[in-house]
């Protein structure tokens, strides 16, 4: 009886608040519509004002450029900084903040640095503010790891500077499209907390999370985390000739859904991505224009050999391979909004070895388990993301599916990719999915990380949870690392996919395809690019 | 009465420590918050040295212990993806998830009682069957289809309301953003208020006809209505009147679970208020704002419902008497 009462006097007191409040809304509704009338009156015509709405799925986490070496601050960082040089459309190299560049001897490049040009500060760019950016490098989590192989940069007069490496190197310029200098006198110092001001931090303040001053086409004017930024046009950039948008309104827009519905809506001009089932919505829609290209994102299943004996026995993976129906996924469950992939290194990469194509042949696959000994199949155990890639967990689905027709029963665990990760760390099942893109834009990366031979202390096969381990595919991709002849580099990547695809080192499924979807009169084909980092500083809106 | 007070105190930070407790140790689940932080290349080793700096290494009583005596301090932790104290981050976050609680229950009063009192004096009309239908319908369709066809309805096709987020907001008394004083403001409220309230309004207004009509065959109607008693006299005054008190017992309990419901809202309609902020803090793996956020909710609850008692003890010393026993 005593709670009973008590609590109908907690639900009457929250009634009459309810009451009082909606009581003031209708009031607050009441003074809304006069202001706006008296807005109307006033508004004076205003300049025509070039504004891209973008939404993503996401916002940057940090003004820092080296905070976090993710998608998201990629996209950023070509915002609001400038590289070194870029990537075009067709993955070749062009001249950014480097005028030119040169290669010195094996281990020195020399890059000669556009004159004239101003940091958002002011200041303007010399080759200590490149200096101090690959310095900087040592201090940040994420980006040690890619410059590791680089000993210093070193100015040589103001306007030239060398990057300099540990031993010969042949992504040098690979990893010149990192070096997005930093201005080094905005940077330096301390700030009214009495913090460094170039402290690289991830979870806590730092003068550079909440700071920037780079080179960029815009300049953060307006931040509000995971509600909107606005970036406004640099008045003194220096490259002239680029796009004509004055001002860029960033606004997240996390459910698919939605994001989609404010494109059609017109209530932002630009998403990324495109959510796959509206793709054909999009494409159908008057004013509306839909890009996709096929990326650079491998998913694979690694099988994991050293916990289940028959994945030892490369008959047994190659079996696998071919009764994995690649095309028939791409088609059916990716809706041929994917590439179908027989090796890691997708069309473009140098990896790329046009001799490892998808292979379905169930018959084969069939003779292949008998041969290997297990003509009545055995038992698996699996895990799989769920919101990690596109349809991940369908695809482990489909995989499951496919792996019975040849007689192996596979137990498939999903999870959200928060608890994922640490179990595939964990190596707690035999097959387990990953995708992989890789940071330099290089096919040795994809190796480094996924087929070398496991090795704490070096890290490489950091995320080889299959255990696969060919000396021949190390020696390889170390030996690719100090090549600098691209022709003979390219063999060596190419050789690697090759031993892989023959002893089916792991299964490959297929490059995801990126997407992105604009009103039409821009011109979004062009300024779009397979590293998915949209160049907006050359965005026009007709 | 002292005694009453001190007991119901006591018992306020008992659940309190329970809530924390609970929060705290289901945190883990949750995956690394240190995954989420750095890139893929970062190998096991720098990924562990950034969880010892973050103290998530320590012990699990260490790290209550640490927790509790901060959060005495008034220091909820801080979120690792705003990079900011996460008291702060909930109270920016707050006024955006009330305002669209406040417009959906505005939305529910202002239509539950009309409508069900219609459909109680008049159940044979077409307006009271088109509203009983209508509600069956609202009532059984999920609040995310509910947005999702609102904004496909009336951003997509028709392009009358804007499809996601507040809009235009003003600051009221230096820190509550607020959407309510801008034309655009409350042009971007309609759509998640009335998602909001889909599930409630049915509810209300069936809730509010059967009570009507069961007061309206009752002795002292019908005596009224012998009296000569005009017909708006017997319905309101007599008849509704003795109709709300079940109404407000459920309306209470139901508020609650408004609350709850933003998170679906909020997150179809990107409308930056607690909900959204909860879930995305569980994908992050923001663990410290992900219990900051449990303790704080569970402490505005347990506020609210001690100082009700206390006064209520203050206004009933029955209760008091009862809470002696």
């Amino acid at each position: 009886m005593k709670s009973s009462t008590m609590r109908k006097a907690g639900k009457f007191s929250v009634l009459v608040i309810a009451l009082i409040v909606s009581a003031l809304l209708l009031v607050g509704c009441g003074e809304g519509e006069k202001k706006q009338e008296a807005e109307k009156a006033a508004a004076p015509e205003a300049p025509a004002k070039v504004v891209l709405k973008l939404a993503m799925d996401a916002d940057p986490v940090s003004l820092d450029p080296q905070v976090q070496l993710s998608g998201g601050m990629l996209q950023y960082s070509h915002m609001v900084f400038d590289p070194l040089i870029r990537y075009t459309k067709d993955m070749k190299f062009e001249p950014r903040l480097a005028e030119k560049w040169e290669r010195i001897d094996d281990l020195t490049m020399r890059f000669h640095l556009r004159k004239g040009v101003k940091f958002h500060s002011g200041n303007e760019l010399t080759a200590d503010d490149v200096v101090f950016t690959v310095a900087r490098f040592r201090n940040s989590e994420d980006f040690k790891g890619l410059f590791e192989p680089f000993a210093e940069a070193k100015a040589v007069d103001k306007y030239t500077v060398d990057l300099i490496s540990k031993k010969p190197y042949g992504l040098v310029l690979n990893m010149a499209t990192y070096v997005f200098p930093m201005d080094k006198a905005f940077y330096t110092g301390t700030d009214d907390q009495g913090k460094a001001k170039d402290l690289v931090i991830k979870t806590d303040y730092s003068y550079a999370n909440t700071h920037e001053s780079g080179t960029g086409p815009y300049v953060v004017t307006a931040r509000e985390q995971g509600v909107k930024m606005v970036f406004t046009r640099f008045k003194d950039y220096w490259d002239k000739n680029t796009g004509n948008v004055d001002e860029i309104v960033l606004t997240p827009i996390k459910t698919d859904a939605t994001r989609v519905a404010a494109l059609l809506s017109g209530d932002v001009d630009f998403i990324m991505p495109v959510p796959p089932q509206d793709l054909d919505r999009v494409r159908s829609t008057e004013g509306l224009q839909l890009v996709t290209m096929s990326g650079s994102r491998i998913l694979t299943f690694q099988l994991n050999q050293k916990r289940n004996a028959a994945f030892a026995n490369p008959k047994v993976r190659l079996a696998m391979a071919y009764a994995y129906d690649n095309k028939g996924v791409v088609e059916k469950i990716m809706k041929d909004f994917a590439t179908a992939a027989g090796q890691m290194s997708p069309e473009g990469l140098v990896g790329y070895n046009p001799a490892c194509a998808p292979r379905y042949d169930l018959e084969k696959a069939k003779a292949l388990m008998v041969e290997a000994g297990y003509p009545d199949g055995f038992e698996a155990t699996m895990i799989a993301p769920n919101n990690r890639y596109v349809n991940d967990e369908k695809l482990a689905e489909a995989f499951v599916g496919m792996m019975s027709k040849i007689g192996i029963k596979v137990s498939l665990k999903t999870m959200p990719k928060a608890q994922y990760w640490d179990q595939f760390d964990a190596q707690v099942a035999d097959i387990q999915m990953i995708g992989w893109h890789p940071d330099t834009e290089d096919s040795g990366n994809y190796y480094e990380f996924l087929s070398m031979c496991r090795n704490a202390e070096t890290g490489y096969g950091q995320y080889n949870s299959g255990n696969y381990c060919n000396a021949k595919v190390d020696e390889l991709t170390l030996a690719a690392q100090t090549e600098t002849d691209p022709a003979k580099r390219a063999a060596m990547l190419q050789e690697v996919e090759k031993i892989q695809y023959d002893e089916a080192g792991y299964i490959p499924m297929h490059w995801e395809h990126l997407s992105w979807a604009s009103k039409s009169n821009m011109n979004t084909p062009e300024i779009v690019n397979v590293m998915n980092f949209p160049y907006f500083g050359d965005m026009m809106i007709k | 009465m002292f005694a009453f007070s001190v007991k119901r105190i006591l018992q306020a930070i008992i659940v309190m420590l329970i809530i924390s407790f609970i929060g705290f140790s289901i945190k883990h689940s949750f995956g690394d918050p240190v995954r989420e932080l750095v890139g893929e290349r970062v190998t096991p080793a720098q990924r562990a040295e950034i969880r010892e700096k973050l103290g998530l290494n320590d012990p699990f009583v260490t790290q209550y212990v640490r927790f509790l005596n901060a959060t005495l301090h008034g220091d909820l932790g801080r979120s690792y993806f705003f990079k900011k104290p996460a008291t702060e981050v909930i109270v920016n976050k707050a006024p955006a998830t009330l305002e669209l609680v406040f417009c959906a229950a505005f939305i529910i009063v202002v239509l539950s009682i009309p409508l069900g009192i219609y459909a109680a004096i008049r159940p044979k009309s077409w307006l009271s069957r088109i509203t009983m239908g209508a509600s069956i319908v609202g009532v059984s369709m999920p609040v995310f289809l509910t947005a999702i066809l609102l904004i496909y309805i009336f951003s997509v096709e028709l392009h009358w309301l804007p499809s996601f987020g507040r809009g235009k907001t003003v600051l009221l008394f230096g820190w509550w953003e607020s959407g309510m004083f801008t034309w655009d403001g409350i042009k971007h409220l309609i759509m998640p208020s009335i998602a909001l309230s889909s599930i409630m309004l049915p509810l209300f207004i069936r809730l509010i006809r059967s009570e009507m009509m069961e007061v309206l065959e009752t002795e002292y109607v019908k005596y009224a209505w012998a009296k000569g008693i005009k017909p708006w006299r017997v319905w309101i005054i007599h008849a509704f009147k003795n109709t709300l008190l079940p109404v407000i017992t459920v309306g209470g309990v139901q508020l609650g679970i408004m609350v709850a419901f933003t998170i679906l809202t909020e997150t179809v309609f990107q409308w930056q208020g607690m909900g959204s902020m909860f879930i995305e803090s569980v994908e992050r793996s923001d663990t410290a704002l992900m219990v900051a956020y449990l303790v704080f909710v569970g402490f505005v609850f347990v506020l609210v419902n001690t100082a009700v008692d206390i006064i209520y003890g203050l206004v009933n010393p029955t209760v008091r008497v009862a809470g002696r026993k």
